[in-house]
């Protein structure tokens, strides 16, 4: 079975949005809420800075605080590549999953249930890429199966420096950025 | 240093969680308030303390399931997809103390009726006469009335410690995420509670009982909170920051002195006075550790929003 993940070459990225415009066009993802973004990190005292873009979504963890506290089932992990989604339908909109997420990267859709990032997983189900990868105008983001030791993410993984965002938290996040 | 810049302003979410309002805070305080009810009610049917007819433990089942059901009501109010509340009950998730809670609340319903079974309020059996049979029923039983005691001091200190367990299972919220956090809602939920029935018992010498228990409480609770920050100021880097909140940062205020303070060490001197008989009973000292209580939920599930790894980075 696979486990999707992503790997983002924060070299290349510059920032521009492509996909974070992609993903509200492609889910339909209402006026005011995101569930992809981009954050600066700028490490250093000028004149020694450096500066790093990060597109940052939820992480589709493999220890996932949002699917164990989640008294309903709604967060659940799909069977297919083990993304972490929610059943608009079975969420009571609790908002634990919400607290949980050390990323913060869920919120409540103005409908009433927890929303956030799929993977796409409508348009990967269908051999597609997720919208973001897919409209990446620098071709800075990576998907795949990190189980396969041969799959594009996994190379990158294995030969470029690269690191998780909060790994402390203990959530094993299933995206890197490569530095 | 490290800063950090983002184009996300989720609602709820930025920029910084605040997920949960009164609401939560709400109903954690009356679900302890609740199960330390349940305590001491249980414990004066196990105690054989309801032979004398005034004892609380006929008027508490009908209060703790009037507050019970406020409680509920209060999480119901919180829910986003309220429609779909019912979806709770056709699942059970290990683990998933929210799930728990659901389950806990409708154990809880029961066991809080036949205690209050045992002499139910004249109005009721006005209406329902039948009820008298059931009545009679427990109170030729003396067994039957302590295994009830026992079923509601077990449910009620379950319910207490899950009010706790709730918030310290999220180790995305290094304040929350202690495991010392059951214990003192569990036991500010018996602080209350005490207050709460030493506020309204007829019987005199219950009154001096749940005083100085309550008293015993307060010392416990003083404890713990020093226990509490003490364990987190001496964890990892994100619960030293967590901390901070509440010492020296913006909870700082409103923790020592509503919950510190006016919660527990001055009610404990006015108590530690009446019960030593230099000055007379009063509802000033229970009602302050009652709201002491409240501003407690308050102020931990507030700031424990607050508290986040990311946070903690940009500090
Ligand atoms: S990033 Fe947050 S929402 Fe996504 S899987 Fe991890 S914990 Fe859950
Ligand atoms: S908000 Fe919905 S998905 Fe999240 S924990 Fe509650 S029921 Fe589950």
């Amino acid at each position: 079975m696979a486990r999707y993940g992503m790997v983002i070459d924060t070299k290349k990225c510059v920032g521009c949005m492509d996909c974070v415009v992609a993903c509200k066009t492609e889910n339909n993802v209402p006026e005011g809420h995101n569930r992809d973004w981009i954050v600066t990190v700028v490490n250093g005292k000028f004149p020694s800075v450096n500066l790093e873009i990060q597109s940052q979504r939820c992480n589709h963890c493999d220890n996932t605080p949002c699917v164990a506290c989640c008294p309903t089932g709604a967060s659940h992990i799909h069977e297919v590549g083990n993304v972490v989604l929610v059943e608009h339908n079975m969420c009571i909109g609790c908002k634990a999953c919400l607290a949980a997420c050390p990323y913060d990267a869920r919120f409540i859709n103005p409908e009433g249930y927890a929303d956030k990032c799929t993977f796409c997983i409508h348009r990967v189900e269908k051999g597609e890429l997720p919208a973001c990868v897919s409209v990446c105008p620098t071709h800075c983001m990576y998907f795949g199966d990190l189980d396969d030791p041969n799959s594009e993410v996994s190379k990158l993984i294995s030969s470029r420096k690269n690191h998780q965002l909060i790994p402390e938290a203990g959530t094993s996040p299933r995206i890197f950025y490569l530095t | 240093m490290q800063e950090l810049t983002t184009t996300r302003h989720n609602p709820q979410i930025d920029p910084f969680t605040h997920v949960w309002g009164w609401e939560i805070p709400v109903y954690l305080f009356l679900g302890g308030l609740v199960a330390g009810m349940m305590i001491i009610s249980g414990y004066f049917l196990f105690s054989k303390r309801y032979k004398e007819n005034n004892c609380a433990c006929y008027t508490l089942p009908i209060i703790s399931l009037i507050l019970l059901s406020l409680g509920m009501f209060s999480l119901f109010l919180d829910l986003e997809h309220k429609l779909f509340v019912w979806r709770l009950y056709t699942t059970f998730k290990i683990a998933s103390p929210m799930s728990w809670g659901a389950w806990i609340l409708i154990l809880v319903y029961p066991i809080i009726i036949t205690n209050l079974l045992m002499g139910p309020p004249a109005y009721i059996v006005n209406r329902f006469p039948q009820l008298n049979k059931i009545t009679t029923y427990i109170n030729t039983r003396p067994r039957l009335i302590q295994n009830i005691g026992i079923g509601n001091m077990l449910l009620g200190g379950m319910l207490g410690v899950y009010t706790g367990v709730l918030l310290s299972t999220m180790g995305s919220r290094p304040l929350w995420n202690t495991s010392i956090l059951w214990v003192l809602f569990l036991v500010s939920g018996l602080s209350t509670a005490a207050a709460f029935v030493h506020m309204i018992a007829k019987n005199i010498s219950e009154r001096e009982l749940l005083a100085k228990a309550d008293n015993g409480f307060l010392i416990i609770e003083l404890f713990v909170i020093v226990l509490m920050l003490v364990g987190l100021a001496t964890s990892s880097q994100v619960q030293i920051q967590a901390v901070q909140l509440l010492v020296g940062g913006p909870y700082t205020a409103p923790f020592w002195v509503f919950v510190v303070g006016m919660g527990i060490i001055i009610p404990l001197i006015i108590q530690l006075l009446a019960v030593n008989h230099k000055i007379k009973h009063t509802p000033i000292a229970p009602i302050m550790v009652i709201v002491g209580g409240l501003i407690l939920r308050f102020v931990i599930v507030a700031a424990g929003q607050f508290s986040h790894y990311i946070n903690a980075h940009f500090h």
